[in-house]
């Protein structure tokens, strides 16, 4: 490898992960978003997948290739529990709902110290997410939505963000969509939580806030959401951003701010405002 | 003939008002089917009850002998009703093409994983989908503008549109809320003729419309609802000289004084 290049990824291989991993949130998020839902419940099953991964690893030893999966079933779970009850909900109120439950489960990481280290979080989990395993889950998953977008499937998605009440009339089972999309949802944020345990060494109960949920919405906000690959670039620039403006030192979060605020308000499609082609 | 849709005393209730009060209407299977009244009659509450987007305060409601009370509205799609609204419902930033192919959701049976490895069976399904599409757009008159988005066809086009991707599921009873309402006369008569071909697609027809030279033109059968209540039923020819549906939609006074001009 060129000399360069390996500096380059020396020092900026917590950026590169970043990237990756924010990438695959921003894929949770659009896919709730792409039916015309708004959860924020995306930091909650990131952190569920997160501490998942990171006790299975520190406690039980288990390896990494069945850990992985499991970090994305135990959130997935829990979407469909929840998912009965909050999908009733429709806009902010389900979005209200899904800031709770984070809230819940910061409480419970805190109070179960025995088990999740308490205020301190877990430490000294092994850095076993390499990024080749990153990014080609992200490409998987890019490639598996837009084909599942090219489907009736992706029709009924679609019809649903434009009007809901047609779309049902349609023949779409919209409680069924709505909460497979949730299940699908928390599994990708639950294997992006767990690969960034497994590749930041540490996590802590405050990471999965109110905030980190925001930060999630705001990939598919900036991005946009007309093709799977959109909220990626959303998320790809925002984590970016800051890194980039590092040179304007304290006032790099002012523009970073005004970036999205001018995005939001000058391209309410995204920076990536194309829908998915469906070419005949 | 055996009634494809029956609904016995059906009922809704907003609260103080009685939106929708013991009406029966049977649909029969291959019929054109009318509902009439002035404003305010109830006549797209009745609709709403139907397609199951509003669930009753009391009575029943059968499609084809099965009872569909509590049945969600897609469900009821799957069982072969479809239906076009009022204020028209566009997938507005999907094409023409799309907003037909999504009509056929309940249709199309390959599985998701299926799409997702690009199998033999679901590009086989999506390519007769598409012919399909392309047939019932043909027939409506719209398949040079399939490709085009369907928010930009002029008003016209886009109650054609709708009719289209209500076919697409091929269902048995089609609901038109008014089908002709801000038609100018030579759309309606356009209109007319596309709906007369149902017959042979073997799809009933349940319509509301305002257009009474329309209804009475198309219609085998009408019922008249005023108030939430069933005023009168009957064919074309009963339905214009009903008193009772003369009074609703002109007054009592000059339904007194035609019933005294016709006595005379």
């Amino acid at each position: 490898m060129a000399e360069w290049l390996d500096d380059f990824l020396f020092t900026y291989e917590t950026l590169i992960h970043a990237l990756g991993i924010h990438g695959l949130l921003a894929l949770s998020m659009y896919c709730v978003m792409a039916l015309g839902q708004l959860s924020l419940g995306q930091a909650a099953f990131m952190g569920l997948g997160a501490y998942t991964g990171a006790l299975l690893t520190l406690k039980l030893g288990l390896p990494f290739w069945l850990v992985l999966p499991i970090s994305a079933l135990v959130p997935a779970l829990v979407a469909l529990i929840i998912g009965g009850p909050t999908l009733r909900l429709s806009g902010v109120y389900l979005a209200i709902a899904t800031i709770a439950l984070g809230e819940v489960l910061r409480v419970l990481y805190i109070n179960a110290e025995s088990l999740t280290g308490g205020a301190l979080g877990l430490s000294g989990i092994p850095q076993k997410a390499s990024l080749g395993l990153v990014y080609g889950l992200l490409a998987l998953c890019i490639a598996g939505f837009w084909a599942i977008g090219r489907s009736k499937i992706g029709r009924a998605m679609e019809a649903m963000r434009e009007d809901e009440m047609a779309a049902g009339v349609m023949g779409v089972n919209l409680p069924l969509y709505k909460l497979g999309a949730l299940v699908a949802s928390a599994m990708l944020a639950g294997l992006a939580g767990s690969l960034a345990a497994h590749s930041n060494s540490f996590i802590g109960p405050n990471e999965y806030g109110f905030e980190t949920a925001v930060t999630i919405l705001s990939f598919a906000l900036l991005g946009g959401i007309g093709t799977p690959i959109a909220p990626v670039v959303g998320a790809v620039v925002l984590t970016a951003l800051p890194e980039v403006l590092r040179p304007l030192a304290d006032f790099r979060l002012v523009i970073n701010g005004l970036i999205i605020v001018l995005a939001v308000l000058f391209l309410p499609r995204g920076i990536v405002p194309f829908r998915l082609r469906r070419a005949p | 003939m055996s009634a494809l849709l029956s609904a016995r005393g059906l009922t809704m209730q907003f609260r103080g008002l009685l939106a929708v009060n013991a009406v029966d209407v049977e649909v029969a299977a291959g019929s054109v089917h009318g509902i009439i009244g002035p404003n305010g009659a109830g006549k797209t509450t009745f609709f709403n009850l139907i397609s199951g987007l509003l669930r009753p305060t009391s009575g029943t409601l059968t499609l084809d002998g099965r009872d569909v009370t509590a049945l969600p509205p897609y469900a009821r799609t799957r069982m072969g009703l479809a239906r076009t609204f009022q204020n028209i419902r566009m997938f507005a930033d999907m094409s023409v093409l799309e907003n037909v192919m999504t009509g056929m959701h309940t249709r199309l049976k390959a599985p998701g994983w299926s799409a997702v490895l690009r199998l033999p069976g679901f590009r086989a399904e999506e390519h007769a989908a598409k012919a399909d599409a392309m047939e019932l757009l043909e027939f409506v008159g719209l398949a040079d503008k399939a490709n085009g988005r369907s928010g930009s066809l002029a008003y016209g086009e886009q109650r054609r549109l709708e009719i289209a991707r209500a076919l697409a599921s091929r269902p048995r009873l089609l609901l038109l809320d008014e089908p002709a309402a801000g038609m100018n006369p030579a759309e309606t008569r356009e209109l007319a003729v596309l709906l007369k071909q149902l017959g042979q697609r073997d799809v009933s027809l349940l319509l509301v419309e305002h257009d009474m030279g329309f209804v009475m033109d198309l219609c085998d059968r009408i019922t008249v609802l005023n108030f939430g209540r069933k005023i009168a039923e009957g064919g074309p020819r009963e339905i214009r000289n009903d008193p009772a549906v003369i009074e609703a939609y002109l007054g009592s006074k000059v339904a007194e004084r035609l019933a005294k001009a016709h006595g005379a």
